[in-house]
């Protein structure tokens, strides 16, 4: 299990967070359709390092940018997300 | 290549099983070849077979980086069965299953496919209305279903927890008899040792690094042993879809993910049917060796691991405990995993990609082993002549842009959730 450590709370157990997406799927309301169905339904899908957006599910309830690699589960970094 | 038989063996037995030849050459890689292959799994393998014999196409390489079979062919809980809910599904599986009861035949090689059956149990009557459904969407499709009462459930698991403090309390069943199970390394050699016979070069130890591209279309790949010229190359990787696509610059709606499972010691025959879980995420078989072979949930956010997290692990267990009590009794002695390519619809993908010459088939979730013979005859199609097999054309990459996805849980883009 992952330890992620959150801005707010601090080191928790990754049971209390879930993963939604990696940032480049983020579609803002102001989107073109096509480049929102491009964001919505395609993925860079890296092997190493990948930026991600994490919910502090049962805990504070903030949204994160994880940086996490997808082969070492390495985390670089922990921020709070400012859309 | 030396036909296997009863005869064979027995010749064997007079001059000590010296006879044999060796299932497959290991052939160094030509200059160029017609079709490339990207990945030795069965997929890989069976496409490389059914070019060679139905399309004549024999100038061909499969091109695997590891040993064949290394990647999910040899790490899935081997489940055989075509009861899908939505129609394109289970129509491409069940040509898949009519390969799987002939293959062993077909390949000269004892792929140990085992019809025992494969049962979905009911907790509630909700589950038992969705089974129902699909059951009779299957049979209008002339696939078989049955659905079962809890007293037929019980008598074909009698180590079932049945009593009223059950934690999944068990409301009846469908089954599908002509599912099962068979032997996934076993998937791998056969196919790689009819392919071979059939002039197709299996070459190991081969990473396909880059993608050559000239005008809009492929030219080759580079691998790890040199540059291989190709005429047409069709990626088949299972976990590994997106970084070989983004050789090529294609972004796909595919997401990697890890999924486990794990086998305890082996014991006398005690479950001798498949049993899967309409509500639950737990699948469990015994294998011909005696294991109980259990499997769950896949890690649920990106990754390329093949390392699963400790408590999907002791969900499936705790499930599968709950489910047959006895099994609470034996000591697992292995756990693995593999890296799943999630689809954003959970449904494959057999496909042209925007590069001419470029193929891909990928996108099998935790479900593509029961595809392997339909996976590999489909693709062979679409390298062949460049348009898809029918049953296979719902699965074209275009479904998503179109809206038109075969979305078998309905919940859209989002593979965390599948
Ligand atoms: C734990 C687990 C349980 C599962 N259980 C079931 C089940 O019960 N029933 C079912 O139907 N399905 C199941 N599946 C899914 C099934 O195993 C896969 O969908 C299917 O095997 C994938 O196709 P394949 O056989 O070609 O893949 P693989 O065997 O993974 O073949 C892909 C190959 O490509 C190679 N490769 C990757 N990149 C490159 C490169 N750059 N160059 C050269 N080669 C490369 C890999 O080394 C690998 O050997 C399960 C999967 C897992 C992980
Ligand atoms: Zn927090």
């Amino acid at each position: 299990m992952l330890s992620i450590d959150c801005p707010h709370c601090g080191p928790r157990a990754q049971s209390e967070f879930a993963y939604d997406r990696t940032l480049d799927a983020i579609v803002p309301l102001a989107m073109p359709p096509a480049e929102a169905m491009r964001a919505l339904y395609t993925r860079a899908n890296p092997r190493g390092w990948s930026d991600e957006l994490w919910h502090h599910r049962f805990g504070c309830r903030a949204w994160l940018v994880v940086r996490r690699h997808t082969v070492t589960h390495a985390i670089e970094s922990v921020i709070g997300y400012a859309p | 290549m030396s036909r296997y038989s009863a005869l064979a063996l027995l010749r064997g037995a007079l001059t000590g099983q010296k006879h044999w030849d060796r299932a497959w050459r290991d052939p160094e890689p030509k200059a160029s070849y017609d079709v490339i292959v990207i990945g030795g799994g069965g997929h890989g393998l069976s496409t490389a077979y059914y070019l060679a014999k139905v399309h004549g196409i024999r100038n061909v390489a499969v091109l695997e980086k590891g040993w064949i079979g290394g990647g999910n062919t040899g790490r899935n809980t081997t489940i055989v069965r075509s009861n899908y809910r939505q129609p394109a599904l289970h129509n491409f599986f069940d040509f898949a299953l009519g390969l799987w009861e002939g293959m062993s035949d077909e390949l000269n090689f004892n792929v140990m496919f085992s019809p025992r059956g494969a049962m979905f149990l009911g907790h509630s009557d909700s589950d038992m209305t969705s089974l129902a459904q699909r059951g009779d969407a299957l049979r209008c499709a002339g696939i078989d279903a049955e659905l079962l009462t809890r007293a037929q459930v019980q008598k074909l698991v009698p180590l079932l927890d049945m009593s009223p403090a059950a934690r999944f309390p068990i409301y009846g069943g469908m089954i599908q008899r002509r599912g099962g199970t068979a032997r996934h390394d076993a998937v791998a050699w056969g196919y790689a040792r009819a392919a071979d016979a059939l002039g197709v070069d299996v070459i190991q130890n081969c990473e396909v690094t880059g993608l050559t591209i000239a005008g809009g279309r492929v030219a080759g790949v580079e691998t790890t042993r040199g540059a291989i010229g190709a005429g047409r190359v069709g990626i088949c990787v299972a976990g590994n879809s997106g970084p070989v696509a983004a050789l090529a610059g294609i972004k796909l709606p595919i997401e990697a993910q890890t999924l486990q499972a794990f086998v305890t010691e082996p014991v006398k025959p005690m479950i001798d049917t498949v049993i899967m879980s309409q509500s639950l995420h737990c699948y469990i078989s015994q294998s011909d060796k005696g294991g109980i072979v259990l499997g769950g949930d896949p890690d649920q956010f990106p990754s390329y691991a093949q390392r699963g997290l400790p408590n999907r692990l002791e969900k499936a267990a705790a499930e599968a405990i709950a489910l047959v009590p006895a099994l609470s009794r034996l000591r697992m002695v292995r756990c693995w995993s593999g890296t799943t390519d999630m689809s954003f619809d959970g449904s494959p993908i057999i496909s042209t990609l925007p590069v001419d010459g470029l193929y891909l088939n990928g996108g099998w979730c935790y479900g593509g082993f029961k595809a392997t013979p339909g996976s590999g005859f489909a693709y062979a199609q679409l390298l062949a002549t460049g348009a898809p097999h029918p049953l296979a054309a719902p699965f074209g990459l275009d479904r998503f842009a179109r809206g038109a996805t075969v979305d078998e849980a309905g919940v859209g883009p989002m593979p965390q959730l599948r």
